[in-house]
């Protein structure tokens, strides 16, 4: 199964404060861990909420573009990883493991990844010629 | 901690860390059976301790102590030495092995050839390539013989003798757990690729039931795969093979219609595959050329898959592309079957005629003498050019031939044109 860890933001993150060099390096052994272990399908950081926006819909089929930053720090995320795991406790598991050097509080959050079978038949042909047209953007800006 | 919770704890830490722990076990034993039973001692004192104590903070080293200690034990009671001749030497050096320091003091690169050691020993050739596949699934990839045997539609004790067995093998053949020299490697590497490969097919060719379990035995193999990317990632095959079963598994949600039949690749409906897998296949490929060493037959079979995958409708697909990796395949394996497969791929680069023209040359191929897929695709490229009841008499052949009783249908069915 696919499983997607959500790290979420604090302070720093939102502040823009790079990484300390100890937190890269420890990272970096961590995420070197996910790949070698063959667990590690993806997984990026984000910029901080300033560099972000939100579209917000109102009940009455109004769209607003609100700029960031957003100010429910905790509930904002700053980065994912997307992991090939056998069980989600496996998940867990290798989250627990996630290093913070200086003890910083935070979260990461373990979702399960839908996979397209599990939609059935809720995936209409029509929202699936939906899906193909958004990947072949997606491939084309890779 | 709950009973419960600890055994998915448990359960999930096992999933981690018993490869490494077996690797570094099989390394100071010289014996992948005794680290195998090692480890389980070791497990079993986890289920005990665990759920009164909680997990350790660091698991795989509380996992790799306890399993020395057991070691130790073994070796206090004369259980460890399975040949007295070697007993006095043999327990000398291994007394001194396992006064190593412990488990997460050892650097990183040497867990690496450890589990590397243990991935050439597990797909040694002294063993068939289904000892191979069960030693490998229990020993690296970390799954219970019930699992295994799940997994083949097999009889638990059938996987169980065929492992014990293996072992047993391997010791008496007296296979040293290591990387291979630079001599023997392209070998030992080609038969680990392999069971990796057969891992993949065994899940990929299923259809039916079984295919939940099966998707798990296709993202098993696909793990392994990535697992020996990082322990050897300047092996151009090593990354053209999980290219290729990224690639493929990607069609996985394609291949079959509501009622589980087969959707043949250029009918699939494209919007289902899955772009996550394309995206780290394409990119794999890439690394795996960017090695600028002659492609292997896993990367170019990932190259051909490439192009249908880079396709959004068949219409778009690069066919001289897939013919020029056709050519390096037949170079290589000098197949009949990827003979016919370029023909056919021919046929659709440069015109049906000249497809044709191959296929002809074939006609005379031995090994292709009862193989349904040769009238096939001569029915195919001669109806495309219009000669119909040649490309009739050539379906009905096709189906005369077939095996598989819905093939047959659907080929009788273009033989009588109802299609």
């Amino acid at each position: 199964m696919r499983v997607m860890a959500i790290v979420k933001a604090n302070e720093d993150s939102e502040a823009g404060v790079m990484p300390s060099e100890e937190m890269l390096t420890e990272m970096g052994k961590f995420n070197e861990e996910l790949v070698k272990a063959g667990v590690m399908v993806g997984g990026e950081g984000l910029h901080p909420s300033s560099k972000g926006a939100r579209v917000t819909f109102g009940g009455d089929g109004e769209r607003t573009v609100i700029d960031g930053p957003f100010a429910e720090t905790k509930e904002l995320i700053a980065g994912f990883w997307l992991l090939q795991v056998r069980t989600f406790d496996e998940a867990v598991e290798w989250m627990k493991r996630c290093p913070n050097p200086n003890d910083d509080p935070g979260a990461i959050e373990i979702r399960q990844v839908f996979e397209v079978e599990d939609f059935g038949e809720e995936l209409t042909p029509e929202l699936r010629e939906q899906e193909e047209r958004l990947r072949a953007q997606t491939e084309q800006a890779q | 901690m709950g009973g419960d919770d600890a055994r998915r704890a448990i359960d999930a830490v096992w999933r981690i860390e018993s490869a490494r722990l077996i690797a570094g076990l099989a390394r100071m034993t010289g014996d992948v059976g005794v680290a195998e039973d090692l480890a389980q001692d070791a497990l079993l004192a986890a289920l005990e301790q665990w759920p009164a104590t909680g997990v350790p903070d660091n698991p795989g080293a509380w996992l790799m102590t306890t399993a020395k200690n057991r070691a130790i034990d073994r070796l206090r009671r004369g259980e460890m030495a399975a040949r007295k001749e070697e007993q006095l030497g043999h327990e000398v050096e291994l007394r001194a092995r396992l006064s190593e320091p412990d488990f997460a003091a050892i650097a990183d690169d040497d867990i690496g050839d450890d589990l590397l050691s243990l991935i050439f020993t597990a797909c040694h050739p002294v063993l068939s390539t289904e000892a191979r596949v069960a030693l490998t699934l229990r020993l690296v990839g970390s799954l219970s013989t019930a699992e295994i045997a799940a997994a083949f539609l097999a009889k638990e004790s059938t996987v169980a003798q065929r492992i014990v067995r293996a072992k047993r093998t391997l010791a008496e053949a007296r296979v040293p757990i290591e990387v291979p020299g630079a001599a023997e490697r392209e070998q030992r590497l080609a038969s680990v690729l392999e069971v990796i490969y057969a891992i993949f097919n065994e899940g990929y060719a299923a259809s039916g039931g079984e295919v939940l379990i099966r998707v798990d035995l296709c993202e098993e193999a696909m793990r392994l795969g990535r697992i020996l990317v990082g322990l050897a990632p300047r092996e151009p095959e090593v990354l053209g093979l999980v290219a290729l079963m990224e690639l493929q598994a990607a069609r996985f949600p394609a291949r079959t219609g509501p009622t589980g039949e087969a959707i043949p690749l250029l009918e699939q409906d494209r919007s289902r595959w899955d772009f996550v897998l394309i995206g780290r296949g394409l990119k794999g490929l890439e690394r795996a050329q960017a090695l600028g060493r002659p492609l292997g037959p896993y990367a170019l079979q990932a190259g051909i898959a490439s192009c249908h995958a880079r396709a959004r409708t068949p219409e778009q697909t690069d066919w001289e592309r897939i013919v020029a990796f056709y050519d390096g395949l037949a170079t290589i394996t000098g197949s009949p079957v990827v003979r016919l497969n370029r023909a056919v791929a021919v046929g659709m680069a440069f015109g049906p005629a000249a497809g044709l023209e191959l296929l002809d040359q074939l006609g005379s191929e031995p090994t292709l003498a009862g193989y349904h897929l040769l009238p096939a695709a001569r029915g195919e490229l001669l109806e495309r050019i219009g000669r119909e009841e040649e490309a009739a008499a050539e379906f009905a052949r096709a189906a005369a031939m077939s095996g598989n009783e819905r093939e047959r249908e659907l080929l009788q069915a273009r033989a009588e044109g109802r299609r």
